[in-house]
């Protein structure tokens, strides 16, 4: 597990991106950059999660109602791309696993040793998990402000955020390699390093939901 | 990480005393989740005062994983499948 990340965005005001509890309600303020950001990688995640949620069905309805209105990031979004994050660092990595990992990290087997087991719990439980990670997805697309701006969450709202957050990172985290010693990585990348703007951004999303955490304990 | 931690051997050691929940939910450390997430989701989950939330947390992170809940294996994977919403590496396992 990793520790608090200390402070937000270097370059941004201090308390932007920050949860506090005000009046029963967590609210935080966002940059327009920092919404931008953070939408486009719930998008990626949502629809990460979104294919293949309803095999049966075909076409972009198959995730269901949820699923409408995400999408791939818009023309004008900075593009940070999970995929291009991932052949960048595969391309110098000399393995590639027979799986997609951030897949494996977000839909984790139930049972380590017993395969049969492990598939029977998938099969009653992975498309309910699918798509309660869309929907949280969906809960930050629907309170985030495009533009940044001020977020107040509802008690229901802010457990979403959370565990979209949550998510975000993981499926970052995984692609990037992340251990427990990745800010001293953080501190030796060098801008040449395509890892270097998602590790900022990585920890720029554990501060995030670490203020989320605290303003609801 | 650990390969047979002693909250494994200690359920193996009692099962003759517990005879009918012998299934455990097991959580793995990551290097991802924030140790205040996994203590916060341990308390919404389980109900746990945060003091034995924060426990299992450190337990978790400094012997690769833990015990977080035992009972039926219906229950247990009703545990998993709820931890996994949260994005938190759960197992469900019953020992021999």
């Amino acid at each position: 597990m990793s520790g608090a990340p200390a402070g937000g965005a270097p370059d941004e005001e201090e308390t932007t991106g920050a949860f506090r509890r005000s009046r029963g309600r967590v609210s935080a303020r966002f940059t327009a950059a920092q919404a931008v950001i953070l939408r486009n990688l719930v998008s990626q995640v949502a629809e990460l999660m979104g294919a293949g949620a309803d095999p049966g069905a075909a076409g972009p309805a198959a995730a269901g109602p949820a699923a409408a209105g995400l999408g791939p990031a818009g023309p004008g979004e900075p593009g940070l791309s999970l995929d291009e994050l991932a052949a960048a660092i595969g391309a110098s990595g000399p393995t590639s696993p027979p799986e997609d990992p951030v897949l494996a990290r977000l839909l984790p087997d139930a049972y380590r040793d017993d395969p049969e087991a492990a598939g029977e719990f998938r099969r009653y439980t992975e498309q309910g998990l699918r798509s309660g990670k869309v929907a949280a997805a969906q809960t930050v697309l629907d309170t985030l402000p495009a533009g940044g701006g001020h977020v107040r969450l509802r008690p229901d709202d802010a457990q979403a955020w959370l565990r979209a957050l949550n998510d975000v990172r993981l499926a970052i985290g995984t692609v990037l390699g992340i251990t427990e010693d990745y800010e001293d990585e953080m501190e030796a990348a060098s801008w040449a390093d395509p890892r270097s703007a998602y590790l900022e951004v990585y920890h720029w999303l554990g501060y995030v939901q670490d203020s989320l955490v605290r303003a609801l304990w | 990480m650990s390969v047979a931690p002693a909250e494994v051997e200690r359920e193996e050691a009692g099962l003759d005393a517990v005879p009918d929940t012998p299934w455990v939910t097991i959580v793995w450390n990551d290097p991802i989740n924030l140790m205040s997430y996994v203590t916060y989701v341990f308390q919404k989950v389980f109900g746990y005062a945060r003091p034995k939330a924060e426990k299992l947390m450190l337990d978790v992170h400094h012997r690769g994983k833990a015990v977080v809940s035992n009972g039926t294996r219906e229950a247990m994977e009703k545990d998993a499948e709820i931890l996994h919403g949260y994005g938190l590496w759960a197992t469900v396992s019953h020992d021999r």
